[in-house]
């Protein structure tokens, strides 16, 4: 049989789970000892790979770029998993959708800047009217929140995939 | 007094006339889920989560407003509860803008807690994401409408134990809201004695104190409340 094949996806977020999940230290060659990792802001893959069986989406759908990026995961990846509580519940980055797309984006960078003043609207992608957690657009599997999550929580989590049990969130919670 | 026999989740149990399911079930040691309820001041039963099924009652009642009666057979734990906990608990997380992770309350959050107790690890339900004002117009505290869960604790405690009746409430629904004296600033109180009673008792970080960061937390101090205390004896709790 062929090595399970682990993905993670970086959307909306601080990239503060990813840490968390190089906080598994000397267990990350544990579980890459027995998966590969075959896209992420850790490898210098650049497109999404098919045939994915595990994949770590950290971050909240913020985005044009994220929405299609998610589908994307969804339709290459077995156990899709919502890491983190910006990907669980959208957490800081909804924290705009109050304000909306308009009002926010002058405050950044008309208001309170100096030199220059403009709203990018080039290379980077729209903003979506609010940001939300990953399951208002695709089915996740399991959900691991918190801010960040664990890395106990991470290498139980993962632990529990590669060794074919029940996977366990538990301990897990929102907020850090 | 009237003593009173009854059976919570099977366990036999007695408790006086007058005493709620609640209070009987917490003098038993039987963790009875609650964010409005706080021993020393009276319940209102407006969080739901103590909802508990009587034994030939066709519908749920709240443990902290109903009173025992003789015979009871009261079922305070079973999956179907458990659901209603969680489906409530979530609603209050997407009726205003909890995010955890940069609250006040971090970690000494009685709903954060809650939602961790439930085992709730994400919303099926949509955020409703209002815009609601943050008063930090007194010169010691401030108040978020955001955390605010409308637990009314804070209206309770300043009308029952500090006698000032600062705190109420205006509008309904989904508008509703915690209001200083006719909806003044807070700042602006005539009434407010700053005695902080309400920042002590809130659940969430609706209530807070000023000028300290969110990691450090607010609640690590909390005094064992006292006032609570004494006003729990001179009710005969």
């Amino acid at each position: 049989m062929s090595r399970p094949r682990i993905a993670t996806v970086w959307l909306d977020g601080c990239s503060g789970c990813h840490m968390s999940l190089i906080d598994l230290d000397e267990r990350i060659l544990d579980i890459f000892g027995r998966a590969d990792l075959v896209y992420g802001p850790l490898v210098d893959v650049k497109v999404f790979p098919e045939n994915v069986d595990v994949c770590l989406v950290e971050g909240a759908v913020s985005s044009v770029d994220d929405l299609e990026r998610i589908k994307t995961v969804r339709e290459r990846t077995k156990t899709l998993i919502a890491f983190g509580d910006c990907a669980v519940t959208s957490n800081v980055p909804g924290m705009r959708n109050p304000i909306g797309v308009e009002p926010l984006l002058k405050r950044a960078y008309l208001e309170n800047v100096d030199i220059n003043p403009m709203i990018p609207n080039r290379i980077v992608p729209q903003l979506l009217p609010t940001s939300q957690p990953v399951n208002r657009f695709v089915d996740v599997d399991i959900f691991l929140p918190g801010c960040p999550p664990h890395a106990d929580l991470i290498y139980t989590l993962l632990d529990d995939l590669l060794s074919g049990r029940t996977p366990s969130v538990a301990g897990a919670r929102f907020g850090r | 007094m009237t003593v009173y026999t009854l059976k919570i989740d099977g366990r036999d149990v007695a408790g006086s006339e007058g005493q709620s399911i609640m209070d009987v079930a917490e003098e038993n040691g039987i963790d009875i889920p609650g964010l409005c309820h706080l021993p020393g001041i009276h319940d209102r039963g407006a969080c739901r989560l103590c909802v508990v099924k009587i034994g030939g009652s066709p519908r749920l009642a709240a443990a902290c407003v109903t009173r025992i009666a003789e015979g009871m057979d009261v079922v305070a734990h079973d999956e179907e509860l458990e659901e209603y906990r969680r489906a409530a608990t979530e609603m209050m997380f997407l009726e205003r803008n909890h995010v955890c992770a940069v609250c006040v309350a971090n970690n000494h959050c009685e709903l954060q807690e809650l939602s961790a107790d439930l085992g709730m690890t994400h919303f099926e339900l949509p955020r409703i994401s209002p815009t609601v004002d943050v008063d930090l117009s007194h010169k010691l505290f401030g108040l978020d409408h955001n955390r605010c869960i409308l637990c009314l604790r804070c209206v309770r405690v300043c009308d029952e134990i500090e006698g000032a009746h600062v705190w109420d409430v205006m509008h309904r629904g989904l508008e509703t809201r915690i209001q200083a004296d006719m909806g003044v600033d807070w700042g602006d109180s005539a009434t407010c004695t700053s005695c902080g009673k309400c920042v002590q008792v809130c659940p969430t970080g609706a209530l807070f104190e000023k000028g300290r960061p969110v990691a450090a937390g607010t609640r690590d101090e909390r005094p064992f409340l006292p006032w609570l205390r004494v006003h729990q004896e001179e009710r005969g709790l």
